[in-house]
């Protein structure tokens, strides 16, 4: 079987019984490809067993990207480009050129955690975004399990954990 | 969810443990020993002695260590009195993860009396040595040293008293600023002790209401006494950013010994209930205003260094071409921002101790450094240095503060016990 194709879906309506559940269902051994919910539930991750994000490392990559990027377009431009007497300074005054930098450093790693995260969440303009469960942008939360990466616990099995970790619904879900 | 035991020790109380108070008696007598070996160095090693500054006045050994005094009376006032603001901020803003650290930000203020009587005294003994506006001669219109621009501000330290005679106003204002400091925070920790034994929740709103009064106040004097006290030094100079300069600089010093303090006491097993996620958010109030102090230094350099109007500039050529002073901008500008700015940037930094003491104990130093920029140029000139006597003074002092600290610390409850918010901050969650 292939992955991201088939899954199996436990639709829960509360967010405490969610936490159990998935607790339960990962001390089962079973895999969570991932939970959904309407509005962020305090300490899911933990329970999902995440780690921290790497959205900061974007952040700071692209940080440095704008300190170097705003420093060599002053240094270009006021030195070699177009160099001009300012306050009777050097071309190249450097503390003039600090608010730049800061703004770019700033602009820069905004943009690109933005952009790194539309990316990794496929909410990029081009990706197709799995929609699991209309309602899940309602009033229900979802956990779906990628039936291929649990493909030795069989879809039988699965229902049933998902069962004993009381889902208020059962659902199938397949992408072509 | 996380912490559902809530079983607190809550009557705890620290213990001023022998230990501690043998190591603080040790730095003292080590600073006291570096300090007279400095004086006696600068005494009989003693360059420049009779050599005429641009002022026309000679230069001795003991300008130096006036200096110095100075320095640290005014370093460690900031430290003491950003303690009583910082817990006065906790109760305006309704602040709730902060509450069992409490007792520890009202702790600093004990040192506020001792600070007030050695500022008095130190400025009626040394006045002339540190504060060139103290001549008189600079205010005879006849005399050949009559200074327009000093005559100017003159009012403004000696009024309603005749300029060049007694600062009355200044002085006014000096004693004004310390007995109010004090009275506040005399009356916020008679409060906070009260609602230990009494309870109830009126206590809080009692010193909510002291303390939006105490920040009102602090709002102004703060800004009031860094003029008064160091940007006077240089008479000639302004800035419209000196007051927050100031303010940020102290801010920060007086967070990192929060920090300290706290992360001391919970490394001898007091303050159970401040986990990793308080020590978080201290971390990142001395990352965040170590930037704000950045901010604040830098836009009052470029302010002054872009428009290049000589009577601004002075100020920083008086720093930054001098062979004396110039690596301590860099020292200062090192500790006080790339430091802080690099190693407590990631999470785990602001929440491993290790990290946070390091770092700490380094800003406490580099903004020693700051006040040392701020005084030291204007009172000696070109004599002045880094040396055994500066090392010996800040010891001297940082250890007389640590025991008036930790010795106030011991004599109360270490948790406010009744505050209404302590169950909100067992489960503070970051």
């Amino acid at each position: 079987m292939e992955r991201d194709k088939n899954f199996i879906l436990g639709v829960y309506e509360d967010e405490d019984v969610l936490m159990n559940a998935v607790s339960k269902i990962r001390k089962a051994g079973v895999k969570i490809h991932e939970v959904y919910s309407p509005f962020p539930v305090h300490g899911l991750d933990e329970v999902l067993g995440y780690n921290r994000s790497k959205l900061p490392i974007a952040a700071f990559i692209f940080g440095l990207l704008g300190t170097i990027l705003a420093l060599t377009m002053q240094f270009y431009m006021m030195k070699f480009d177009w160099p001009m007497i300012i306050g009777g300074k050097d071309f190249a005054a450097f503390p003039s050129f600090i608010p730049v930098t800061f703004e770019m450093t700033v602009l820069l790693s905004a943009f690109g955690m933005v952009g790194v995260f539309l990316v990794s969440s496929n909410l990029k303009p081009w990706g197709q975004p799995k929609i699991f469960d209309l309602r899940i942008t309602d009033d229900k939360h979802v956990i779906a399990i990628d039936l291929a990466v649990n493909a030795n616990f069989g879809e039988e099995m699965l229902s049933d954990v998902l069962k004993s970790a009381d889902a208020s619904e059962i659902n199938k879900k397949s992408f072509e | 969810m996380a912490h559902s035991n809530t079983n607190y020790n809550l009557d705890q109380k620290y213990e001023f443990s022998a230990g501690l108070k043998k190591s603080i008696f040790i730095v003292l007598g080590i600073g006291a020993v570096i300090l007279i070996a400095g004086i006696i160095a600068a005494m009989f090693g003693g360059h420049d002695q009779g050599h005429g500054d641009e002022a026309g006045h000679a230069f001795h050994w003991y300008h130096r260590l006036y200096a110095n005094i100075w320095i640290n009376n005014v370093y460690f006032t900031g430290i003491a009195v950003i303690g009583v603001f910082f817990f006065a901020i906790q109760y305006a803003a309704q602040a709730g993860w902060s509450t069992p650290l409490l007792r520890v930000f009202l702790a600093f203020g004990n040192w506020l009396p001792i600070a007030a009587v050695l500022m008095l005294v130190s400025f009626f003994l040394f006045n002339h040595d540190l504060f060139h506006w103290t001549h008189s001669y600079l205010f005879d219109k006849t005399g050949p040293e009559y200074d327009p621009i000093i005559d100017g501000k003159g009012s403004y330290f000696y009024w309603p008293m005749e300029k060049g005679t007694f600062p009355l106003f200044f002085i006014v204002r000096m004693v004004a600023f310390f007995g109010f400091w004090v009275f506040f925070f005399n009356k916020l920790k008679t409060l906070s002790f009260e609602q230990d034994i009494q309870g109830g929740n009126e206590y809080f709103y009692r010193m909510r209401k002291w303390s939006a009064l105490f920040l009102i106040f602090f709002a102004v004097s703060s800004s009031i006494a860094a003029w008064d006290w160091v940007l006077s030094i240089d008479t000639h100079w302004f800035s419209t950013m000196f007051g927050w300069y100031v303010f940020a600089s102290w801010f920060v010093a007086g967070l990192s010994a929060i920090t300290l303090v706290t992360l001391y006491l919970k490394g001898q097993g007091y303050l159970e209930m401040v986990n990793e996620n308080h020590i978080h958010d201290l971390g990142k109030f001395v990352f965040a205003f170590s930037i704000f102090w950045t901010y604040i230094w830098f836009s009052q350099f470029l302010l002054i260094y872009y428009a290049h109007i000589p009577e601004e500039t002075f100020y920083f050529v008086e720093r930054l071409q001098s062979d004396v002073y110039s690596p301590y901008i860099f020292v200062n500008l090192g500790l006080n921002f790339v430091l802080p700015f690099l190693v407590l940037m990631t999470r785990d930094a602001k929440r491993l101790g290790v990290f946070l003491k390091l770092v700490c104990s380094l800003i406490i130093l580099g903004h020693w450094f700051d006040f040392f920029l701020m005084v030291q140029p204007g009172t000696l000139g070109q004599n002045g240095g880094f040396g055994l006597m500066e090392i010996g003074m800040l010891l001297v002092y940082a250890s007389a503060f640590a025991f008036v600290l930790m010795s106030n610390l011991a004599k109360g409850n270490l948790i406010a016990k009744n505050h209404p918010m302590l169950e909100e901050s067992y489960h503070h969650h970051i």
